[in-house]
């Protein structure tokens, strides 16, 4: 089963390094977003999946990296650099937002997130000296690597999907270890993990922190992707585009997030020949999915493959009881 | 002065129908934990409704009025509790957050497509007369919105406080199992608070849509301010959302005026914030404790 496990794994890997091979340029482009909306979706998977609290900023997460990495790679710094600070930027804010609406009921913080968004959002477009306002910012350069350059959409491509394969990397890690598992332990029995001395609002709050540094991530390769930034690309509408990518692939599942984002982005592209009924017939099938199966897209396969697999079964007739 | 006057009179005017969505989310969310994020559409649909009534049945204003109602009872009572949220109560907050979520692009996105898309005139249901006392210009129609959502808010509680009805919607809000061993129908209580919903969803609707005329986005601030004004107000309290409703309306016309207009929309949110870090449960809220 591992052995398995490890060569659909490659298979896979394998499967996204030939995916933009002699495809056009508007396909690679969707699926760099894809997988930079991939690792924006997997930071809220810690929040939502792992650590059972809702945040809807996650739109102002990556904002905020997309504005650091813009305004610092104008500035002539290189992308590593601004990345990380955006990484590191996201990751404070995230511990200042989220420690005080923590200290509260478990519903708090998706208000907090709600608002701060939308703050956010207003400080983007209203700042207009350091943003550039609703016209936004223009002309990032893409990033260079020891003399490689990532301008064509191919290697962009690249560049995107060894960032993607580093963040699943790190969020394995962190889902692996002892704190990780700690998660779990969290969100299937709250009560007793904290009797056991687990620290709750320490540890939601620290999910919380690294899911916004995802996000500022997420942001961070936004930038040079679309080299255009603009305040409205984050408004509150696109984080629960993010939390519809978790919810909808499956929250609390590893590959929950990838398949969520893959069904929101490209969803649109395959339904586009139904022109302005896309978005009622994609509604429409979200409400579907959310009462048939609650736990999203993985949840419904796991459901399908029990129902498949052969099982014990108990003999029909004790089941029923002796009936005299 | 005047000028500050004016400001309140309508401030209070546009927050009092706000207190009406956010009375009724704030009735969802005790009766049945559901956060609804598709409030503000539930405010916009029965306004077409009216329209649909109007020009399509060819019926003159009150009676379309009626026919709204009713829609709304159906679709936004019924059928909302009956297709979407009961069968995703057992399964928590999230994929009913979610679903309502996509509820709302559906409603939103349905009558940009089957009515159009742009802003369709309402017709006014007061009339559109404006008196000078003492220099204080006060809209008739300000007025008398005020007054009818009031009477409403009122009635509703009167209803709730007064009659055998209301109690037992109390009771299961409160405890929905004790409430079914002494006897109440729990579900039948949760069904009436999907429908009082609608009901005030509709009033709210038709007193708004005359100012700023009937269009399919008109949901996503309203939602958003109902939000605000129910937590700001306390989240289990219909008082609560009444005050935080009112609070919402004036701090939203002054901050226009006084601070910044292009920072009018942050104040309610900072309000927010704020309550949330200083008095979580809410100015009128009642401490609902620690779930661990």
């Amino acid at each position: 089963m591992n052995l398995l496990k490890l060569l659909l794994l490659g298979a896979g890997i394998a499967a996204l390094f030939i995916a933009p091979l002699g495809q056009g340029n508007y396909i690679i482009y969707t699926l760099s977003s894809w997988l930079l909306f991939s690792i924006a979706a997997m930071g809220l998977n810690l929040t939502v999946g792992y650590a059972g609290q809702v945040s809807l900023a996650q739109a102002a997460f990556m904002g905020i990296g997309a504005y650091i990495t813009a305004l610092m790679t104008l500035a002539g710094i290189h992308w590593a650099l601004a990345s990380l600070t955006s990484i590191l930027g996201c990751f404070v804010v995230g511990l200042l937002l989220g420690y005080p609406a923590l200290r509260v009921q478990h519903h708090f913080l998706a208000f907090v997130t709600l608002a701060f968004n939308t703050l956010i959002y207003l400080v983007l477009r209203n700042e207009e000296e350091i943003t550039g306002g609703s016209f936004g910012l223009v002309g990032m350069p893409r990033p260079n690597f020891f003399g490689i350059s990532t301008d064509s959409n191919l290697q962009f491509y690249y560049f995107s999907l060894a960032c993607f394969l580093l963040a699943a990397g790190v969020m394995w890690w962190i889902l692996r270890s002892p704190w990780g598992r700690a998660f779990k332990a969290l969100r299937e029995n709250p009560i007793r993990a904290e009797s056991l001395g687990l620290k709750v609002r320490r540890q939601t709050l620290l999910a919380f922190a690294i899911g916004s540094a995802f996000g500022g991530f997420a942001g961070a390769l936004q930038t040079p992707l679309v080299q255009f930034i603009e305040p409205h690309s984050f408004a509150l509408l696109l984080s629960l585009k993010i939390l519809l990518m978790v919810v909808v692939g499956g929250s609390g599942f590893f590959f929950g997030p990838m398949l969520g984002a893959a069904v929101v982005i490209l969803l649109p592209e395959v339904l586009r020949f139904t022109e302005g009924y896309y978005l009622i017939l994609y509604s429409l099938m979200v409400i579907v999915l959310m009462v048939y199966s609650p736990r999203g897209l993985m949840g419904l396969g796991y459901k399908l493959f029990d129902k498949f697999k052969p099982k014990q079964e108990a003999r029909r007739d004790i089941e029923q009881g002796v009936q005299l | 002065m005047a000028e500050l006057l004016q400001l309140i009179v309508s401030g209070l005017a546009a927050g009092s129908i706000y207190a009406l969505a956010a009375v009724g989310f704030t009735l969802l969310w005790q009766a049945s934990q559901t956060i609804n994020f598709a409030q503000g559409e539930f405010v916009m649909l029965p306004a077409f409704f009216v329209l649909i009534g109007m020009t399509v049945l060819g019926l003159p204003l009150w009676p379309s009025v009626l026919f709204a109602l009713i829609l709304s009872l159906l679709i936004l009572g019924v059928m909302f509790k009956k297709l979407v949220v009961e069968p995703m109560m057992p399964h928590g907050t999230l994929p009913l957050v979610i679903a309502t979520i996509a509820l709302g692009i559906l409603m939103k996105e349905s009558v940009k497509e089957f009515y159009g898309a742009t802003a369709q005139p309402f017709p006014a249901i007061f009339p559109q007369s404006v008196y000078n006392l003492a220099g204080v210009s006060i809209s008739v129609q300000d007025i008398c919105n005020l007054i009818v959502s009031m009477l409403a808010i009122g009635g509703l509680q009167l209803f709730l406080s007064r009659t055998r009805t209301g109690r037992s919607m109390q009771a299961t809000a409160q405890n929905p199992n004790v409430a079914e061993i002494l006897g109440v129908n729990v579900k039948r209580m949760v069904l009436y608070t999907f429908l009082i919903n609608a009901a005030l969803a509709t009033i709210a609707s038709v007193l708004i849509s005359p100012i700023y005329l009937a269009k399919f986005s008109n949901g996503e601030t309203l939602g958003l301010v109902a939000f605000i004004a129910a937590i700001v107000g306390g989240f289990n309290q219909i008082r609560g959302a009444l005050v935080g409703g009112l609070l919402i309306g004036v701090i939203d016309n002054l901050s226009a005026v006084y601070i910044s207009a292009q920072y009018r929309m942050a104040m309610p949110l900072i309000l927010l914030i704020a309550i949330i870090l200083v008095r979580p449960q809410g100015l009128l809220g009642t401490s609902e404790g620690r779930t661990v």
